[in-house]
């Protein structure tokens, strides 16, 4: 769950991985998912801060939220098309 | 019956909006040619081009010279990371002990050992999700035919093509590399 309250419909751990696999992985989960479906992604890769946000301006996705912990990063996207 | 200016800026407009929503329909399109046959440089192209892929633009790379070893099945899993005339090695050394025997193997064993370390896909890895979503990999007809490289030898999926049909594809591109 995010701080604004958005709730995934499904989760990837992409946790100790590096680029460019999170994005991989986050454009082959959200393919999956319905439109309007919320994925949450989490990852430590601190270049995600900057890729993830880029690759949802790119392919046309919603960003709703990225969520900031001590250990990870939290991408909450929300499926568009 | 007169074109006022009011007209003429009208018209402009129309077709600037017009321009605007064709060019943001039209896809993304990458252009990469891999040449070098060392580790270290199969991966930048790989790597981006499975982000373009992931990211909805087109992506094409062509593999010519020492590139082609990269699709090459008999010899991309023994990639290597030269230790002469590298300046970028990681434990600073004269040049002149890169030339040593060994020095190679050691410094391909360096760099495989932090990819594994940060989860970095192996080439292999690579070639196959680049396969799977789409990016079209391409071998120089030319640098074939020069080491005598079949078809056969090379990853599945390949096609053949020469410089002008590769250009023909990169003329059309939004994003052109050289690696």
């Amino acid at each position: 769950m995010g701080k604004k309250g958005n709730k995934p419909d499904e989760v990837l751990d992409c946790r100790k991985l590096s680029c460019p696999v999170p994005v991989l992985k986050t454009k082959h989960a959200i393919s999956k998912l319905e439109i309007g479906g919320i994925l949450e992604v989490i990852c430590t890769d601190p270049g995600s801060v900057k890729d993830i946000p880029a690759w949802a301006k790119q392919t046309g996705q919603e960003l709703l939220e990225i969520v900031h912990e001590d250990s990870h990063y939290e991408f909450f996207i929300k499926k568009i098309k | 019956m007169s074109v006022t200016e009011q007209d003429k800026k009208h018209i402009e407009e129309i077709i600037e909006a017009k321009f605007k929503t064709l060019m943001s329909e039209r896809k993304k399109r990458m252009a990469i040619i891999a040449s070098k046959g060392t580790l270290d440089m199969a991966y930048p192209p790989l790597i981006l081009a499975t982000t373009a892929a992931a990211m909805d633009i087109e992506c094409s790379i062509f593999f010519t010279f020492y590139g082609l070893d990269i699709i090459n099945k008999k010899k991309n899993k023994n990639l290597q990371v030269p230790s002469l005339a590298n300046p970028a090695m990681p434990v600073p050394m004269p040049n002149i002990i890169g030339a040593l025997p060994g020095m190679t193997a050691m410094a391909t064993m360096m760099m495989k050992s932090w990819m594994a370390k940060v989860n970095v896909p192996s080439i292999t890895e690579l070639l196959n999700i680049a396969a799977e979503t789409g990016v079209k990999m391409i071998g120089c007809q030319m640098t074939m035919d020069v080491m005598g490289t079949k078809k056969e030898d090379l990853i599945d999926g390949i096609e053949v093509a020469g410089a002008a049909a590769f250009l023909e594809y990169a003329a059309e591109a939004d994003i052109t590399l050289f690696v």
